[in-house]
């Protein structure tokens, strides 16, 4: 490898990023407002449901089940009627999330009985979002059972979920449960999202970009005027990541601060830890996109593959999908994903102050992903300008 | 005139000319939608299975034992450690081998039979907030009901639920998600590819070429965007024969009414396609115009994977201008709920009018060129 040139042809490479205006954008600003967008765009979280409540039993415990189910502010009453086949059509109108059908007797049940049924009718078109509702529902109903248990029979004030009310019956075994989340307490669905977003942003930079940078010097036929000079394959791949790490290494720099800034994600661990695996995560994915750049011969082509790589390698990195919720052979596809490890171990050191030990497997595998890669693109990039 | 239509008629057999013999990306654009109907159908899901519990018991005796060999023999639960000190907690949480502590108080069974309020501590890793609550809530259930067996909550007052998940039973992500794919395909072929087959054109000088040929400029965007056209619905076929035949993915409405509809959501994406190709000055403008202008919002701002009940409001008001927010409302209705244009009007009518907004806007910047 010759420094001399490697030096002139880096000039070349970092003059052309930054007098190409659209480029420039692309490596500085675009990660900021994807980060912004994206951070919202992606998540599960659910604000508040459109609730019909068909009311059949007109009692004040019926009331109260409903009066709980609002104040919760998860649950927003919209109307109600005792029409089953209203409520129906307006679902199917898509402007109600969710029926709430108090059957005859719902009162007298409890009293009565201690138990009581009634129904939760969700759009399950958002499936996600039902599946949240879902719970919230359910967790509301059951402290408001409590509670009403409380006023049926003041003796058995004690509900699982964890009352307050004191003095319970002597002589009778009481468990209080007390739930707590770590790392998130607040469960913040986006401190959770923001460093997997960041993996991507640095990912998106660092694959497409190589992969087009090199193809466009194909397309426009300045890369056989390359290649006939005394520069060799390595200083020449050398001269094209160099500067696309670079600048993946500052969009992670600028992509960590406003996740600082904007969206409060604590970072807990070692930032010079999450520096050292990006260095070492980018070498495969730039690796990627030389390799790209050597099957493909158009941009358009470029990033069709491009494109769908990382749709598919996203898709299967755990990022939106827990991966233990895979079958196997999905689970064990993430270990040669170096998305799945960098998302992991970003999550792991930000979120719970993970230290080196803790993410060794993470980082060995990165290190491993990441040389096979590069030396099957470099390979590959040697036969075909022969 | 017959003479333009034969040339009209040239024109696009050369089009599909161009797109035939681009195998590499005509393999991706028919393999990635079935790939994707495959990922989501096997591999996606959000809910996790097994539950990796740690047991911090200070001082075992016959309750603790109890409680412990209830999750122990429950197949949601794997207990991963037991210890005697909560130390084990935070190093095991941090390298991610486990989701979720149960922590006993020390006596735990004395304290129940003197009946004083036994504590009992429940730590998740909520660093992801849906599975860590999902799982407390596992844990929870499994403690009521040993609670329940040794009479500490006598004869509570219980609200029975009885759960109904409508137009997707088992709320199985794939049925949700083919849909929504049809969309993303419809997109990508659309507006992505003609922006870019358009500004390649431009950008290499053949379409000053065309411009100048006896083909008015509608014939030549016509003939540009049909053979997309026509990729796109084929395309849609067989997503949606993937999804029939290997996932049962229902189909309870018109299958015309969705094709129709198609054709008009892809009509908006060429005319979006066609649009950005004209502002655009280069290829690589003109794909990432396109990338973040359509794919982007029409994946993430569409409530094709994530509702868009849960955006804020600013972004959820950016989502009234997304086209296949309104398409995915559309192709839900038809294969989910199996309703007709009685329902879906609204939807249909704001195409319509997005549809005719863009062509107006496209035709209009293709003008200057021609001068």
């Amino acid at each position: 490898m010759k420094l001399r040139a490697l030096r002139f042809l880096l000039r070349k490479e970092f003059l052309q990023i930054v007098r190409d205006r659209t480029i420039l954008g692309m490596l500085l600003i675009m990660p900021v407002i994807q980060l912004l967008v994206l951070a919202n765009a992606v998540t599960f979280e659910v604000k508040s449901a459109r609730m019909y409540v068909v009311d059949r039993d007109h009692g004040d415990m019926s009331r109260g089940v409903v009066t709980r189910l609002a104040a919760s502010g998860r649950f927003v009453p919209t109307e109600s009627s005792p029409s089953m086949s209203e409520a129906d059509k307006e679902m199917l109108d898509r402007r109600v999330d969710m029926i709430l059908v108090i059957p005859e007797g719902f009162e007298r049940g409890i009293v009565r009985d201690h138990r009581a049924p009634l129904q939760l009718v969700f759009n399950a078109e958002d499936g996600a979002a039902a599946g949240v509702m879902q719970s919230y529902a359910n967790a509301i109903l059951t402290s408001y059972a409590g509670e009403l248990g409380a006023e049926v029979n003041p003796m058995l004030a004690r509900s699982v979920s964890g009352g307050t009310d004191p003095a319970p019956m002597r002589g009778h075994p009481v468990i209080e449960l007390r739930r707590r989340g770590w790392y998130n307490s607040e469960l913040d669905y986006r401190q959770y999202m923001v460093p997997g977003i960041l993996v991507v942003l640095v990912t998106m930079i660092g694959t497409l970009l190589t992969a087009m940078n090199i193809v466009r010097e194909k397309e426009a036929g300045t890369l056989d005027q390359l290649n006939v000079t005394p520069i060799n394959r390595s200083t020449f791949i050398a001269a094209k990541l160099i500067p696309l790490w670079t600048f993946a290494m500052i969009d992670l720099a600028i992509g960590l601060v406003v996740a600082r800034f904007v969206f409060h994600v604590p970072m807990l661990g070692s930032l010079v830890l999450i520096f050292f695996a990006a260095t070492i995560y980018l070498v495969g994915a730039l690796g990627i996109g030389l390799w790209i750049s050597t099957v493909a011969e158009t941009q358009q082509q470029a990033m069709f593959v491009t494109f769908s790589l990382l749709m598919v390698y996203l898709l299967m990195s755990g990022l939106f999908t827990p991966i233990r919720g895979m079958p196997a052979w999905a689970q064990w596809s993430t270990e040669v994903n170096p998305i799945a490890h960098f998302v992991a171990l970003m999550r792991a050191v930000l979120l719970k102050g993970a230290r080196m030990r803790d993410v060794a497997s993470h980082l060995v595998a990165l290190a491993v992903i990441s040389s096979v890669v590069l030396s099957v693109a470099v390979r590959q990039y040697h036969k075909r300008s022969e | 005139m017959a003479g333009r239509r034969s040339a009209l008629h040239a024109f696009m057999i050369k089009e599909m000319w161009h797109i035939l013999r681009d195998r590499q990306t005509l393999t991706i654009l028919l393999l990635l939608p079935l790939a994707m109907v495959v990922l989501f159908g096997y591999a996606l899901r959000n809910d996790v299975s097994d539950v990796r519990l740690i047991v911090v018991d200070p001082t075992p005796d016959h309750a603790t034992i109890a409680l412990r060999d209830r999750f122990a023999g429950n197949p949601r639960f794997e207990i991963v450690a037991t210890s005697r000190t909560g130390e084990v907690l935070e190093p095991m949480f941090r390298r991610g081998d486990a989701d979720l502590a149960l922590l006993f108080p020390p006596r735990f069974a004395q304290s129940l039979s003197d009946g004083v309020p036994t504590r009992l501590l429940l730590i998740g890793d909520a660093s992801d907030p849906n599975t860590g609550s999902t799982m407390a809530a596992y844990a929870t259930a499994v403690i009521a009901s040993y609670q329940a067996e040794i009479g500490a909550t006598g004869q509570a007052v219980r609200i029975v639920p009885e759960l109904r998940m409508r137009f997707n039973p088992t709320l199985a992500s794939v049925n949700l998600f083919v849909p929504g794919l049809i969309a993303l395909v419809l997109t990508l072929i659309t507006a992505l590819m003609t922006a870019i087959s358009l500004s390649r054109e431009k950008e290499r000088g053949t379409l000053e070429i065309l411009l100048v040929s006896p083909l008015h400029p509608w014939q030549i965007i016509l003939g540009k965007v049909m053979p997309y056209l026509l990729l796109a619905l084929g395309n849609v076929v067989t997503a949606l024969l993937a999804a029939w035949i290997v996932f049962h993915v229902p189909f309870r409405g018109s299958l015309t009414l969705l094709l129709l509809s198609s054709v008009l959501y892809s009509m908006v994406g060429l005319a979006l396609g066609v649009l950005i190709a004209a502002v655009t000055s280069s290829q690589r403008a003109a794909m990432l115009g396109a990338l973040v202008g359509t794919m982007l919002p029409n994946a993430l701002l569409s409530g094709m994977i994530f509702p868009i009940a849960s955006l804020p409001g600013w972004l959820r008001a950016v989502t009234y201008i997304v086209p296949a927010r309104w398409f995915i409302v559309i192709s839900r209705g038809i294969m989910l709920k199996g309703v007709g244009v009685a329902y879906l009007w609204k939807e249909l009518a704001v195409l319509s009018i997005m549809l005719a907004v863009l062509l107006i806007a496209a035709v209009r910047s293709f003008k200057p060129r021609l001068a």
